[in-house]
């Protein structure tokens, strides 16, 4: 589904002391399909600006499109549930939020609330299981006595369940160790491929949005900072410090190589050991110094 | 025993009688001054050892010891005055209305005077880049910003050892050096000693040397450069090497006769240079 934000705004606790402008005019739009990144510094806006993508908040100003949903200030929305069902939504530490006795009860949760006939839940339930790389032996242990990756997959399972055409992701990798978060991402990067999926990311690797991500969206103070193609945005180095932000780790090397040897090796996502073999060639004089 | 370090003897637990041992006969020492990181998969027992080094948990098998004095439920008030820590999910470290009541909450406990706690308290939410929020509820703050208040706590008692546990997970790149770096600054004026429990492999080769916890035992010990030379057993334990470990590995592959396991950036284009130069 294409999404679009034009000039919204969110503001928390209007009208009090502690007002807060969490979204200034905020203009952009997502094409069907894509996988996009957002990043930003802690605070700029990004998960206030995810809460709008399910209707859990309504902008102060200006107007969500979804799809064929809209979210505009001072309209309710009666269609919600709907766009609920289409977008799914996975929180930071989703895993906080199971509460069922069993792994299989809390995939269901989402789809039975949804009114979805119980032959239909036990198939999806069985999908999710499989899309996160949950054992089926898993399903009926609870899930309180699981890992913290396996605990992830299960609330990420309870969102794929809901067969959402847009996948909304916020930091989902925190507090996973690295081949967990390896995994994740993998599985994320699949099942967008596979079932089509429009995926939003909200992320503090930049290596992730790197490798995942086709637009990257950077948000500074609820504003759009800047927005393009990965290989693009991470060119420009000064630009992201001045939001907090950083270039991925192998871009920052390739570029005190240039400073340091004298030679530009350019970062179009060669794997490590594409690099290596340049890197070889460079000190075995098969590249000039300018 | 020398005063000033934690001690873990042979220490073994488990969260239930009838539940399986989550550590494993675990003995190591932190030492005074030094910096400490503790990797290792998920559910590799590294929160449970941060709470039992200030009496949150107590172990069924084994000794442990803050500053030459035993964990028991008789010491832990004065254990917690000593260690203070920073767990990754702040959602449920805060007990104060504001943010700034609970930054003075902590400190509240040790008696300082007011004088003293007011300075404090700007310093160390200054130190965060939280100032412009001390009047703020905690729980209308973004994760990252929590993590952060929750880091200015800990920072303002400025206790004699102090435990990250994955507290640095939801900041921006910038904001997680930033607040790393404030913490070196730190330990280079007082004594003070540091335990990062971390995924973040960079911040990792910055430590004095690395616990690697695999299933409830320590697997290894060792300095960053050490641990990270071990890549194919790290990988088979759920973890990884960072990206310069990763590199100089596929550069030796490449045919390059590196001199050493390089740590860091400037390590690795020196050895670059020094190949490039003598060829
Ligand atoms: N419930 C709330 N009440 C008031 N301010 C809030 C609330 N939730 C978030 N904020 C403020 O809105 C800003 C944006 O927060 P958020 O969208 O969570 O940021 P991010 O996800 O980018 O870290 C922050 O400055 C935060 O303090
Ligand atoms: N409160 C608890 N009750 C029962 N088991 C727990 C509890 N907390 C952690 N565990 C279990 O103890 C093991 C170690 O957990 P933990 O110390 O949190 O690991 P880590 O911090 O390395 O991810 C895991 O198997 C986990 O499931
Ligand atoms: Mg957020
Ligand atoms: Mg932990």
């Amino acid at each position: 589904m294409d999404i679009r934000f034009d000039k919204v705004s969110y503001v928390y606790q209007p009208n009090s002391p502690f007002e807060h402008r969490a979204l200034n005019n905020l203009s952009f739009s997502i094409e069907s399909g894509s996988f996009v990144a957002i990043i930003g510094h802690t605070g700029s806006g990004k998960s206030t600006l995810l809460q709008h993508l399910n209707g859990l908040v309504q902008p102060t100003d200006g107007e969500v499109t979804i799809g064929p949903y809209q979210l505009k200030a001072g309209v309710k929305n009666k269609q919600l549930r709907e766009l609920r069902e289409k977008v799914g939504v996975v929180f930071q530490y989703p895993e906080h939020q199971l509460f069922e006795e069993t792994v299989a009860k809390d995939i269901a949760f989402g789809p039975e609330n949804f009114g979805v006939d119980q032959e239909e839940v036990q198939a999806r339930v069985k999908d999710a299981a499989k899309a996160t790389q949950l054992d089926n032996s898993l399903l009926d242990r609870s899930p309180f006595d699981l890992s913290g990756g396996q605990m992830r997959r299960v609330a990420i399972s309870g969102v794929l369940a809901m067969n959402p055409e847009v996948l909304v992701l916020d930091e989902p990798t925190a507090g996973l160790d690295p081949s967990g978060q390896r995994e994740i991402m993998e599985m994320f990067n699949r099942l967008h491929e596979e079932k089509q999926l429009t995926t939003i990311l909200v992320t503090h690797s930049m290596e992730d949005a790197l490798s995942y991500a086709d637009h990257i969206l950077i948000l500074n103070h609820g504003e759009v900072y800047r927005e393009g193609p990965p290989l693009d945005i991470f060119k420009q180095k000064e630009a992201l410090e001045d939001v907090q932000l950083d270039v991925p780790e192998v871009i920052e090397f390739l570029s005190k190589v240039k400073e340091q040897h004298g030679v530009e090796i350019p970062y179009e996502g060669q794997t490590i050991a594409e690099l290596a073999k340049e890197l070889a060639e460079m000190v075995r004089g098969g590249r000039d110094h300018e | 025993m020398e005063k000033s370090q934690i001690e873990f003897r042979n220490v073994s637990f488990r969260y239930h009688d009838d539940s399986p041992w989550v550590l494993k006969n675990v003995s190591f020492t932190i030492h005074s001054d030094e910096w400490l990181a503790i990797i290792g998969h998920n559910g590799s027992g590294k929160s449970t050892i941060a709470k039992l080094m200030n009496g949150l948990l107590f172990p069924q098998e084994g000794e442990i010891y803050v500053s030459g004095e035993k964990v028991v439920p008789e010491t832990i008030w004065d254990v917690r005055k000593q260690v203070g820590m920073v767990f990754q999910n702040p959602d449920n470290q805060f007990v104060g209305t504001t943010v700034r009541d609970d930054v003075a909450f902590g400190m509240e406990n040790h008696g300082l005077p007011r004088e003293v706690m007011v300075e404090r308290i700007q310093e160390s939410l200054d130190a965060v880049g939280m100032q412009e929020y001390e009047r703020q509820e905690p729980h209308r703050l973004s994760g990252g910003q929590k993590q952060r208040v929750a880091i200015a706590s800990v920072l303002a008692v400025s206790p004699k050892y102090m435990i990250f546990d994955e507290a640095t997970a939801m900041l921006d790149p910038k904001g997680r050096m930033e607040i790393m770096q404030t913490i070196r600054d730190l330990q280079s004026e007082r004594s003070l000693s540091v335990v990062t429990i971390t995924h973040d492999l960079r911040e990792v080769t910055q430590a004095d040397r690395v616990i690697v916890m695999n299933d409830g035992e320590v697997w290894m010990e060792g300095t960053p450069r050490d641990v990270f030379s071990k890549k194919n057993r790290l990988v088979e334990i759920g973890l990884d090497t960072p990206f310069v470990s990763k590199l100089a590995e596929e550069m030796k592959s490449a045919g390059l006769p590196l001199s050493r396991e390089p740590l860091n950036h400037q390590e690795l284009l020196e050895e670059l240079w020094t190949l490039d130069s003598t060829r």
